[in-house]
């Protein structure tokens, strides 16, 4: 039994014009997301994660980015839409926060009030109704003295305290969808768990399916159903967290799995040679050749297309074999 | 808030008192002997070492820097040589032209940049961009007596729209008052926005790059409301800060465009005194340019300090 399909992505595509050449910095992608699961989107720096999950939104700036390609959501291709259509997905149904929780709050405006500005713009409710649920919001996302700090700016808060108030902020008008653009990043290891769990937590109660950007596999493993990894601008692999950890198909994804730390102490710590490619200098063939300790004479000829291995697992290697 | 208040408090004071003892000594050093001005044919050695005395000027010059202070704070600038009158009088008959000039200019100035900045920068490298940008850069550079002629020609002259000059207190007759002041405060105000729109336009360029822009965008705010209150709260803030500094610059070019439009402002008051070497009247509106210059200097960093939650929340 499988869920609606709520996103669909497909054949998203992220350029961006400057000084005469055209570089593509997210090539072809396609990903879907159901309702109410947890998706992960892994990679390393410069993988493009950011700008995918900032293309469903449409929060590039274009020119000179251009975005070609179908962002379906609930049937509607978000691509087409004008921006005051967008505007009431943006935060409503579709709601997106960010890696510096510091920063994505306005400086001059009381946190209240932009938690509070959240809700206005898009539920029709009563002011003084709303400005109660601002302090409930504060207070399930664990600010103590909530009505009290309601009144505080940004600059009170500590980081993670901030991106409390956003997860709060993002889950106010209960969208369908948060795309979580790597929320705990720049917070301390313990802060990053209880913002995880408090995400998990509300998603699980509104019943939101969330998009979990981040580069670290192991805080995807913690959180997620399906994962996606990311390489230089496409997808290599997607699958159920238990098929990446179990049986990845593709070299990255086993390299990434392998440099994680092991709890159980079996296997050593791996590491990646060399570096991911820039968008000037993106190799032939298989992005991921040059590192690839099994690459073989035509992987920088052809590029390998994503195939089904089976119908929850996809790969986008030459050597990849269906079952392996 | 109130500690940083009080604190710009105690500097200021001290820069007043910086300043009275230049202008203090600055009034010394002027060549010619204040006495002997005043006595004119009056003059005989008995009557000089009497007003001598009466003046103080026998005493030392640490007493007469008291004695003088003491009277600038009770609001005594002395007499006019010339003119038979309180010289705290005539600047301030002078000073309230002058500030009305100011304040419309500014009213101008921002309504004339707020705009300019914010079409310049959210269409950056665009037509509306660059023609903004070159009109500010235009209206900034030009001399304020060459913008004022050149506006009394065409609106006043050609068209009859506006007065060439005179002045009425806006509060006495409202629209003869505004009406009077209209080129003035184009002349002027156009000089200030060429300054502030191209402050407004770099500094809300930097903001719309912020972190908390995007989230706004993804929050589902509009644009409109993105650039004008999400936006504009923050890129405002280094502009107050632009007032301050130039106010000084404004009221330079008050005293010039009140000269082109035949105002009795401070301008012409100074000018006036400087030609007749009316030497208190010219201390006089020293004292009080820089009184005013350094007052808004204070009231623009509390404001500054008001707007940014940074420093009024600390
Ligand atoms: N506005 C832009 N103009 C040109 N190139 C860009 C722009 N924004 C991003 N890029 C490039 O696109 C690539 C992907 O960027 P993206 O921010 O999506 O990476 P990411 O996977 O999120 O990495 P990170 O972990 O560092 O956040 C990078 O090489 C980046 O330099
Ligand atoms: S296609 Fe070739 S280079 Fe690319 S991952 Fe597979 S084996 Fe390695
Ligand atoms: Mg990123």
């Amino acid at each position: 039994m499988t869920a609606e399909t709520i996103l669909d992505v497909r054949d998203l595509t992220v350029d961006f014009h400057l000084d005469g050449t055209v570089l593509r910095a997210v090539d072809g992608i396609s990903l879907s997301v159901r309702r109410g699961e947890i998706v992960g989107l892994v990679g390393e720096s410069g993988a493009g994660k950011s700008l995918t999950s900032e293309a469903i939104l449409r929060l590039i700036r274009c020119p000179p980015g251009r975005i070609t390609g179908e962002v379906r959501f609930r049937g509607r291709n978000l691509l087409d839409l004008d921006e005051d259509a967008l505007s009431r997905i943006r935060g409503r149904e579709i709601a997106m926060i960010f890696q510096n929780p510091a920063g994505s709050l306005n400086p001059v405006f009381r946190v209240g009030a932009q938690l509070h500005e959240a809700m206005a713009l898009h539920l029709d409710e009563p002011r003084p109704a709303l400005r109660a649920r601002v302090v409930d919001i504060l207070a399930r996302v664990g600010i103590p003295a909530p009505r009290t700090r309601a009144r505080d700016y940004p600059h009170q808060f500590s980081g993670g305290m901030a991106q409390r108030v956003m997860v709060g902020m993002g889950m106010s008008c209960v969208p369908a969808l948060l795309i979580a653009d790597e929320p705990t990043t720049a917070l301390d290891v313990t802060i990053q768990a209880q913002v995880l769990a408090l995400i998990r937590q509300l998603a699980r109660e509104t019943g939101a399916a969330v998009l979990l950007v981040s580069h670290d596999l192991g805080i995807i493993s913690q959180m997620c159903d399906r994962v996606i990894v990311m390489y230089a601008g496409r997808i290599v692999e997607q699958a159920s967290i238990a098929t990446v950890f179990g049986a990845p198909a593709h070299p990255y994804t086993r390299a990434l799995v392998d440099c994680l730390p092991r709890v159980d102490g079996v296997e050593r710590l791996g590491t990646i040679g060399g570096v991911m490619p820039g968008l000037r200098a993106l190799p032939p063939g298989c992005r991921f050749h040059p590192r690839c300790p099994i690459a073989e004479p035509r992987c920088s000829v052809d590029v390998p297309a994503l195939r089904a291995l089976t119908p929850d697992h996809r790969a986008a290697c030459h050597l990849a074999r269906p079952g392996a | 808030m109130i500690r940083f208040v009080l604190s710009r408090v105690a500097q200021t004071l001290a820069v007043l008192f910086i300043a009275s003892l230049i202008i203090f000594a600055l009034m010394r050093m002027i060549p010619g002997d204040p006495v002997l001005m005043l006595l004119g044919d009056d003059y005989t050695e008995d009557a000089y070492q009497q007003l001598r005395a009466r003046l103080g000027l026998d005493r030392s010059i640490v007493h007469q820097y008291v004695f003088w202070l003491r009277n600038v704070l009770q609001g005594d600038l002395g007499d006019s040589l010339l003119q038979h009158e309180r010289v705290s009088r005539l600047v301030w008959e002078a000073f309230v032209p002058t500030l009305t000039l100011v304040v419309a200019s500014l009213v101008v100035g921002v309504l004339i940049a707020v705009p300019s900045g914010v079409v310049a920068a959210q269409r950056k490298d665009s037509a509306w961009d660059w023609g903004s940008m070159g009109f500010a850069i235009f209206v900034y550079s030009m001399p304020a007596f060459w913008k004022g002629i050149i506006l009394i020609w065409i609106f006043s002259v050609h068209l009859r729209w506006f007065p060439a000059m005179g002045y009425v207190p806006p509060w006495v007759d409202l629209w003869d008052g505004l009406w009077k002041l209209a080129l003035p405060a184009i002349t002027l105000g156009t000089f200030f926005s060429g300054l502030v729109a191209r402050i407004i336009r770099s500094s809300l360029l930097e903001v719309l790059e912020q972190d908390y822009i995007k989230a706004a965008r993804a929050k589902g705010v509009r644009q409109a409301a993105l650039v004008y209150r999400h936006a504009l709260a923050n890129a405002l803030i280094p502009v107050v800060t632009i007032i301050g500094l130039q106010f000084g610059a404004l009221l330079g070019g008050a005293v010039l465009t009140e000269t082109v439009f035949a105002i009795p402002g401070m301008g012409r008051l100074t000018v006036n005194a400087i030609l007749n070497r009316d030497y208190s009247v010219v201390q006089g509106t020293i004292l009080a340019g820089v009184f005013l210059v350094v007052l808004v200097n204070l009231a623009v960093d509390v404001t500054y300090a008001f707007l940014n939650p940074k420093i009024r929340v600390a």
